[in-house]
């Protein structure tokens, strides 16, 4: 019953969406004006539909209804209730009912609450949001209705893959698609822009809190996924250039450079078409990401909800949207280029730099992520890694890393460096110091050299526009900027010393003996079997010792062995310092010729490994704090007119 | 003073549609060519690797691989009476020895007594059987597990490895290898 109510609900949207777009788009012409008044309501009913779809299908997973299809493949009675929940989400057709309930409800708040956009621009960037969602509408209730039915009902379901029974990832693939799909309201602003010609400094102001609030979702999403990664794989990195995670980085790359494009033409009425195309590019690249990974052409490491017979359908789908509006942008953009103009050496300057790097890293990537595919389709087989990311990434990321200690401190139109030159001794300095250390350490290989001496100067640099000012009165998204300047040090700081001092050992010991990693002595203690709900796990009791005389802490790493799907998992045991972590996988048993068995372990001693996603954090709370001091100004405007309005009203002007 | 002009020249608008209708392109063409995920064998084309095993049996003959450069094509199997998969592919075995294939075996890791119990209980179709104890020629022919079998032609180049145990269905690819073998 709840789920033919979301079935229900979910083509009652799609109905409303099709509403939307032809209301919308006639509302345009003079004749359709009167249907311009349904189109805000509309959009709001579409997202409150969608939200009662997504609704049913969490009440389904939440009681573990088996006669549902998606259920019974995907979830399991002996699971604990957060991960029956997170399993609605954790496979194809949940994950797409996501994506459209929250594109439907990001429309439906921008229909709400969106209003200082000329209103003709309003309702083709709400047409622009219907039309998107009526795709993926088509798509879930045509080729992948999560609310398909099973008969006859079995008695007992698939499980969920036992990598993703994890409290952290539960919440992982939600935030990652509030990034995600939140990107499609300034892909519907830039179509709404080009449609009505209307861009300027407005059009920036109204779309930059949505792609703020995007971006926030995104960075947290990617940091927890990277970390995730981590601890949960067992694998000891941090990053695999693994096609799903350039999925999540591309769109983020697009959408930081959006974030610092549409600061320039709020400001300076300048780089118009170019932040544009960015709208487009930012989703665009949200919806390759998910084709990538979906359509399965590209074979990924963790590809978990992989159906060829999609592909084509979702290609489809990407060639009217993407071309579409790429089409619109090459027939309208020549006619919205021209902006102000501003000299080489000046924040614009330096922001169009940072968006020229960060651009060609996101091509960089794009590219390494395609070519297998190309070298397949000329009967080639690749694979695309690090060595070539990290170089050809670092090629562009260091000139803007260091564009980005200065560029915060010049001053809008035109600068000199000779202004600003005193203020950058101190950073100057310290690379150097940093430098010297470096050497004095040794054996530090070319990119995390750089990427250390980097993190020091740009630590400092970042907090220099603080200075001087009176730091009550400095407005909430300057703070933000210097906070999410300063994460990107600290967790370039952190990248670059896991890759520069990490100690990695692989050891067989037995019961009782001890072993070195960095300055960690690590004793095995025992070797227990331990159970939870829905697995048995081998469990190593390690007795571990910071320096010779530390304080004995007790760490437990296990191997996993669950039984619904069956399939063996290393739970890894972390300790984290001050200074690094301590990282502890637990292998296998193997049998010793003298009939005492040795057990296989992996120990990383991985030096400020923290900072890396230490530094995410605080690159996502400056977003945040840049967005509630937008959101608080834009608050204080309207309410300033509000009070306008009332008083001549009151003086019967 | 340098002023930087925003304005685009037109080609430069049309660019993202032309690398997005590239990418389309390409995306179209790999969902209608799936990926071919079967890994082709690095052995075949390569000489066998050369070894003189000892005999396995009492009576019968070990394998010196210049046995198999006798200018006939043969079959190597790598089996172990230890090995359940090598008890299901027995029959075919027996029906290629029937049909006059020549099949050379190499028992990897295996004693006398239990080899002469599983030829006696699943037939016996070799000629010659070598002691492979160590395993060290089961790794030299980059075989992962048993059983494995090599198609080598009369020059005692490898044409074709076979992974896995042969079932009644891989009869006919195996019989046309061998004919090409002996071409």
């Amino acid at each position: 019953m709840i789920a033919e109510l979301g079935r229900a609900a979910l083509w009652l949207a799609a109905a409303l969406a099709i509403l939307q777009l032809v209301a919308g788009a006639l509302a345009l012409t003079a004749k359709g004006s009167a249907l311009a008044g349904a189109v805000r309501p509309v959009a709001v009913v579409q997202g409150l539909l969608a939200l009662t779809a997504f609704g049913c299908l969490l009440y389904v997973f939440a009681v573990t209804d088996l006669s549902v299809k998606l259920v019974a493949m995907n979830s399991h009675s002996m699971k604990p209730l957060v991960f029956k929940v997170a399993g609605a989400w954790g496979n194809h057709e949940g994950s797409m009912l996501l994506w459209v309930t929250v594109m439907g409800m990001a429309g439906g708040f921008v229909a709400l609450v969106e209003r200082r956009l000329p209103e003709p621009t309003m309702l083709a960037t709400l047409a622009g949001q219907a039309f998107v969602s009526l795709g993926f509408y088509a798509f879930l209730l045509l080729a992948s209705n999560p609310f398909e039915r099973l008969s006859p009902v079995p008695a007992e379901g698939n499980g969920l893959n036992p990598l993703l029974q994890d409290l952290g990832l539960a919440f992982h693939p939600p935030t990652l698609y509030l990034g995600y799909v939140g990107l499609s309201i300034a892909f519907s602003f830039a179509i709404g822009a080009l449609v009505t010609r209307e861009v300027g400094p407005a059009f920036a102001r109204a779309m930059r809190p949505w792609v703020l609030g995007a971006w926030i979702f995104l960075t947290l999403g990617i940091t927890a996924g990277s970390y995730w990664a981590y601890y949960e794989l067992g694998w000891g990195g941090w990053w695999f250039w693994d096609p799903v995670e350039n999925a999540s980085l591309m769109p983020w790359l697009a959408a930081t450079a959006l974030l610092h494009s549409a600061s320039v033409l709020a400001a300076r009425n300048a780089l118009r078409a170019w932040t544009i195309m960015l709208g487009v590019v930012a989703f665009s690249m949200s919806m390759i990401g998910t084709f990538l990974v979906r359509s399965g052409i590209l074979t990924s490491v963790h590809a978990f909800a992989v159906d060829p017979q999609r592909g084509s359908f979702i290609l489809v789908l990407l060639a009217i949207y993407i071309g579409g509006a790429l089409l619109l942008f090459g027939l309208r953009a020549a006619t919205v280029t021209e902006g102000e103009r501003f000299a080489l050496v000046s924040r614009e300057g330096a922001l169009v730099f940072n968006n020229v790097m960060l651009t060609a890293i996101l091509g960089i990537v794009l590219f390494g992520t395609l070519y297998p595919l190309v070298a397949e389709a000329m009967g080639a087989k690749v694979s695309v890694g690090p060595p070539y990311f990290n170089p050809m990434g670092a090629l562009f990321a260091v000139p803007m890393l260091v564009v980005l200690a200065i560029g915060p401190l010049l001053r809008w139109r035109q600068d000199s460096f000779g202004r600003i030159g005193r203020n950058l001794v101190i950073p100057a300095m310290l690379a150097v110091a940093a430098t010297v250390v470096a050497f004095a350490i040794g054996g530090i290989a070319l990119l995390p050299f750089l990427g250390l001496v980097l993190a020091v100067a740009l630590a400092w640099a970042s907090v220099l526009p603080l200075r001087g000012r009176n730091l009550r009165r400095t407005p909430l998204p300057t703070w933000g900027m210097v906070v999410a300047h300063f994460g990107v040090a600290v967790s370039l700081f952190g990248m670059s010393s896991e890759s520069a001092f990490s100690v990695e050992k692989l050891v067989a010991i037995r019961v009782g003996e001890v072993a070195e990693v960095g300055p960690w002595g690590v004793k095995l203690d025992t070797i227990e079997p331990v159970a939870g709900p829905n697995w048995t796990a081998l469990e190593g009791r390690l007795l571990v010792r910071y320096g010779p005389d530390g304080k004995v802490t007790r760490l437990l790493p296990q191997s996993r062995s669950f039984w619904a799907p069956p399939q063996q998992t290393s739970e890894s045991a972390l300790l984290t310092r001050w200074n690094g972590q301590l990282y502890a996988v637990l292998g296998g048993e193997a049998p010793g010729p003298d009939g005492q068995d040795r057990w296989q372990l992996r120990l990383w001693w991985k030096p400020f490994v923290p900072l890396i996603w230490a530094g995410g954090i605080l690159i996502a709370l400056g977003g945040v704090l840049a967005l509630i001091g937008r959101v608080a100004a834009d608050l204080k405007r309207i309410v300033a007119r509000g009070k306008i309005a009332y008083r001549r009203e009151r003086q019967g002007r | 003073m340098s002023q930087t002009n925003p304005k685009a020249p037109m080609w430069v608008l049309w660019l993202p549609l032309t690398l997005f209708l590239g990418f389309a392109g390409l995306a179209a063409y790999m969902l209608a060519h799936p990926a071919d995920n079967t890994v082709d064998s690095k052995l075949v084309g390569k000489p066998m690797p050369t070894f003189n095993l000892p005999p396995a049996l009492p009576g019968r003959p070990g394998l010196d691989s210049k046995v198999l450069a006798n200018g006939k094509p043969h079959l190597v199997n790598i089996f172990a009476s230890w090995c359940v998969p090598c008890r299901v592919e027995a029959p075919q075995l027996g029906e290629l020895a029937k049909a006059g294939v020549p099949i050379e075996g190499i028992s990897v890791r295996d004693t006398t007594e239990n080899l002469q119990g599983f030829l006696q209980e699943n037939g016996d179709p070799f000629q010659r059987v070598g002691a492979d104890d160590d395993g060290k020629v089961q790794l030299a022919l980059g075989s992962s597990g048993v059983p494995e079998t090599y198609v080598v032609d009369g020059k005692g180049i490898i044409v074709y490895q076979h992974i896995g145990e042969i079932r009644p269905e891989h009869l006919g690819l195996l019989l046309d290898k061998l004919k090409d073998a002996a071409e």
